[in-house]
C-alpha cells in the first residue's frame, strides 16, 4: 500500500520535499514509516527522541498502524508563536 | 470572521477583539500579540518565515481554544496565526480572551499562547546576519498533562 509523507520545517529541508509517496507493507505502522525515511536521509536520525508524528492530520503515536492512502506527517520540535 | 486561523495575510486584533466581545456578557478582553524581534541569542535577525501544517494546525488552535474554555468556563477566545515572510515589527500571531472578569480573560489569554508554543505544528525560520536556522521549541505531546498543568500554571501567575 501506498502513503503520502509529509515532512515540515528542518526535516523537510532534509529530504529536500515536504511531500513524499511511499510504499510500506500491510500492517505497516508510524514507527515503519519514520523507519524508512531515516534509511533513506540517515540525518533525519538526531531526530529519533524528539519528532511528533500524525496520520491524517491528528497527532498520532508511532506505534499507531497506517492505512494505504493515509497522509503520515512528521513533525520537530514546534516553534510557534 | 473565524476565531481560529492560519494565514499568510496580514493579522487585525482588532477584529478578533469585536468577535470575542460581542454579546455584552464579557467585561474584560485581554489580548497578546507576538512580534518579530530583530535580535535573538546574539543573532541580528533580519526576518522571519513561517511554516505551518495548515489543517492539523486549524484543529490543534481549535482544541487550545476548547481547554480553555473549559479550565475558564464561559470565555471567549480567538486566535489567529500568521505565515510565511514576516519583517521585523509584524505581528507573527494574536489572541483575544473575553470573560465576565479581568482574572480569566489574562489567563485564558495567556494559557493559549502557551499552549501554541507547546503544541500548535507551526514552524519559525529565523533568517539572521550570515546564515539562517529552523528554530525547534517543543516536542510537540498533545496529551501531556503535565505540559498542560504546566500553561494553567504559567497562565494563572
Amino acid at each position: 500500500m501506498r502513503v503520502t509523507v509529509r515532512l515540515f520545517a528542518r526535516l523537510r529541508d532534509i529530504a529536500r520535499s515536504g511531500d513524499l509517496s511511499r510504499e510500506v507493507p500491510t500492517g505497516a505502522t508510524v514507527s515503519d514509516v519514520w523507519r524508512g525515511l531515516v534509511a533513506e536521509f540517515p540525518e533525519m536520525a538526531r531526530y529519533e527522541s524528539s519528532v511528533s508524528s500524525a496520520v491524517n492530520a491528528d497527532y498520532a503515536r508511532m506505534t499507531a498502524m497506517v492505512a494505504d492512502g493515509d497522509e503520515v506527517a512528521f513533525l520537530p520540535p514546534v516553534s510557534g508563536g | 470572521m473565524n476565531p481560529i486561523a492560519v494565514t499568510s495575510h496580514v493579522l487585525d486584533l482588532d477584529s478578533l477583539i469585536r468577535l470575542v466581545s460581542t454579546g455584552g456578557g464579557h467585561g474584560a478582553v485581554a489580548t497578546f500579540i507576538g512580534v518579530v524581534r530583530d535580535n535573538n541569542l546574539n543573532r541580528r535577525v533580519t526576518h522571519l518565515e513561517y511554516e505551518a501544517y495548515e489543517p492539523m494546525a486549524v484543529k490543534t488552535l481549535e482544541q487550545i481554544c476548547r481547554e480553555a474554555d473549559r479550565e475558564w468556563p464561559g470565555i471567549r477566545a480567538a486566535v489567529h496565526h500568521r505565515i510565511g515572510r514576516l519583517a521585523i515589527g509584524e505581528a507573527s500571531i494574536v489572541i483575544a480572551a473575553a470573560s465576565a472578569h479581568r482574572a480569566d480573560a489574562f489567563a485564558a489569554c495567556r494559557y493559549v499562547i502557551e499552549r501554541v508554543k507547546q503544541i500548535v505544528p507551526i514552524w519559525k525560520h529565523e533568517f539572521f546576519e550570515g546564515g539562517e536556522v529552523w528554530i525547534e521549541g517543543a516536542t510537540a505531546k498533545p496529551d501531556d498533562e503535565a505540559a498542560r498543568r504546566e500553561a494553567v500554571r504559567r497562565a494563572c501567575a
